[in-house]
């Protein structure tokens, strides 16, 4: 279990204090995929450099399987950072090495021998589907292969965190599904508990069972994806789950057209379009005018503008259908949006 | 000035000169640049890790007053004009070769002139490394001898090498300039026959060996860096 305690860091710049963290409070359980996510600059980076002391946090503490980290010494520090290994978005691999000799690094300076610390780093890259690589150079290799490379240098230690900072972000959506695919595998496979660093939702979407929100080094929310995701409360997080923004524009008035604002606020997604839907069920052909929503899980977040021709009471069924649908708001929109 | 450098009889002059006494000039001009060479490398290396990892954000940070004389020796070696640097370390170059004279006497004021250089060379470098690579071997554990021995070091091969490429056409040149006080080689024989003696063919004979010689090390230099370079696909 990794626990942060009132865990607080400022940098002192030329230009003033920087608060990177302020009084963030997490715990991960062992073995679970927990997601961290943020804008750039919302000090990601510098929380998950805290976890292995890479920076030294000025307040706060952090203890690993009851352990403050903090108060190792430079000595005992370098030897429990073996056990809470890293991976990073530049991938960070020795360029001058083979990816073999990547993967024996961290087994080097550990002091393995070098006959078992190439056969340990064989079967690493095994694991991460790259043997064929063994003797190539990184920059001979794709993004995902780099990346890969350092997943398996990152396991040689068999540690039992692996912090991954913006792991995917330098990759492409293919490429990034089947890092992470990887990633769980690891997770599931070794039990190793992972703490991933993105601000890309659909990351933490894929693989993470629970997610804090930081914004300007503020955890603004934490729990379960699905219920963070789903009802997300602070700017932050809205900023996060609608990237593009839900404000709508609302186009041009024609004619006796009526407007109504739908807001899905986790309704169950179906097979069938819902406004389709009920263009069968009720006869009612809606206009969607704008739509701002995704899917989360199986859930629908976001709203929608329709245009509705009929009058009165064609806006009342439409509002009728939709509600019943649940987890739906309908709301009638005048001229002055 | 020139007139009748290039004639048959200034050829006839040169001809023993040049068939006697190059060989002999060439093979220790080469061999001074080399040995100088060698032992600023020895010496500049270890003071440019220095230079780079004792550095307030760096792997291993020294206090700032060490790293200000250091800074400060090296700026002042490297400002010493260097036939003026040759007569200061006399005194040295006794003590150690047992004479301020000859081929062998000139390696130490080229070694003491170039190992600054050398250092600052090696500090540039150094700090051309991605720093998220030193990050990444901390966060695996790495201590900072080991950084700089498994990673600082061997990373910066290529660069190294292209800068060591300039440190020995460098100490070439200076070796023929130690040529003036009493130093060996292609530098002596241009100044004996050339300046003192008005024997301009083989003053330039002398000066297009030198080139030649320049050549070749930047040559073998560049490519031995490129070949040694794994970032290059291939
Ligand atoms: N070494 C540092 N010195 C000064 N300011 C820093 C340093 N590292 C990070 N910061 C500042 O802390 C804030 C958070 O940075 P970072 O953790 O890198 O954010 P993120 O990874 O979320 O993009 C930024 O404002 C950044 O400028
Ligand atoms: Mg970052």
């Amino acid at each position: 279990m990794i626990e942060l305690k009132h865990l607080s860091k400022s940098f002192v710049t030329a230009d003033g204090k920087v608060e990177a963290l302020k009084d963030v409070n997490l715990t991960i359980r062992n073995g679970e995929i927990y997601g961290i996510i943020g804008m750039s600059g919302a000090g990601k980076s510098t929380l998950v450099r805290c976890i292995n002391m890479l920076e030294r946090p000025t307040e706060g503490s952090v203890i690993i399987d009851d352990r403050d980290i903090g108060a190792l010494s430079e000595n005992e520090l370098r030897r429990i950072r073996r056990n809470i290994t890293m991976i990073f978005q530049g991938f960070n691999l020795l360029m001058q090495r083979t990816c073999l000799k990547n993967v024996c690094f961290p087994l080097e300076l550990a002091g393995m021998n070098r006959a078992e610390a190439k056969k340990k780093a064989m079967e690493l890259l095994e694991t991460v589907g790259l043997p064929d690589k063994a003797n190539s150079y990184p920059a001979q290799l794709s993004g995902g292969q780099k990346q890969r490379v350092a997943i398996a240098r990152a396991l040689a230690t068999e540690p039992e965190v692996l912090l991954c900072d913006e792991a995917t972000s330098a990759l492409d959506p293919k490429t990034t599904h089947s890092i992470l695919k990887l990633i769980r595998e690891i997770n599931r496979n070794f039990g190793i508990t992972v703490i991933i660093i993105t601000h890309q939702m659909s990351v933490i979407e894929e693989v993470c069972e629970r997610v804090a929100i930081l914004d300007e080094g503020v955890v603004v929310e934490e729990g379960e994806v699905g219920s963070v995701f789903a009802n997300p409360r602070s700017a932050a997080a809205r900023r996060l789950v609608f990237p593009e923004g839900n404000e709508i524009i609302v186009p041009e008035e024609s004619g006796d057209e009526r407007r109504l604002r739908v807001v899905f606020n986790g309704a169950e997604a179906t097979t069938k379009p819902l406004i389709t839907q009920m263009a069968v069920d009720v006869g009612i052909a809606a206009n969607i005018l704008s739509a701002s929503t995704r899917c989360i899980g199986d859930k629908v977040f976001g709203n929608m503008l329709l245009g509705v021709d009929g009058g009165e009471e064609a806006v009342a069924k439409v509002c009728d259908y939709l509600q019943k649908a649940g987890e739906i708001v309908v709301e009638e929109v005048k001229n002055d949006v | 000035m020139f007139d009748g450098t290039f004639s048959f009889e200034a050829l006839q002059d040169a001809m023993p000169i040049l068939l006697n006494e190059f060989p002999l000039a060439v093979w220790e001009t080469v061999y001074v640049t080399i040995l100088s060479t060698a032992f600023a490398i020895i010496i500049g290396l270890p003071l440019g890790v220095l230079l780079v990892a004792g550095d307030k954000n760096g792997v291993l940070p020294l206090p700032r007053g060490v790293m200000s004389v250091l800074g400060v020796v090296i700026n002042l070696l490297r400002s010493v004009p260097f036939l003026i640097l040759m007569i200061l370390v006399f005194p040295l170059t006794r003590l150690i070769v047992g004479t301020t004279v000859g081929t062998v006497a000139s390696i130490v004021p080229l070694v003491i002139a170039a190992f600054p250089f050398v250092a600052r060379l090696v500090e540039s470098s150094l700090r051309e490394l991605d720093p998220n690579i030193i990050e990444a071997a901390q966060s695996m554990g790495a201590s900072p001898f080991q950084i700089i021995m498994k990673v600082m070091i061997p990373e910066s091969v290529p660069s190294l090498i292209s800068n060591f490429t300039i440190a020995i056409t460098t100490i070439l040149g200076y070796s023929a300039m130690s040529g003036i006080i009493g130093g060996g080689g292609l530098g002596k024989i241009a100044i004996n026959y050339g300046y003192y003696r008005y024997q301009y063919l083989i003053m330039f004979v002398a000066v297009i060996l030198l080139i030649i010689l320049v050549q070749i090390f930047q040559s073998v230099g560049d490519r031995w860096a490129i070949h040694s370079d794994k970032r290059l696909k291939r």
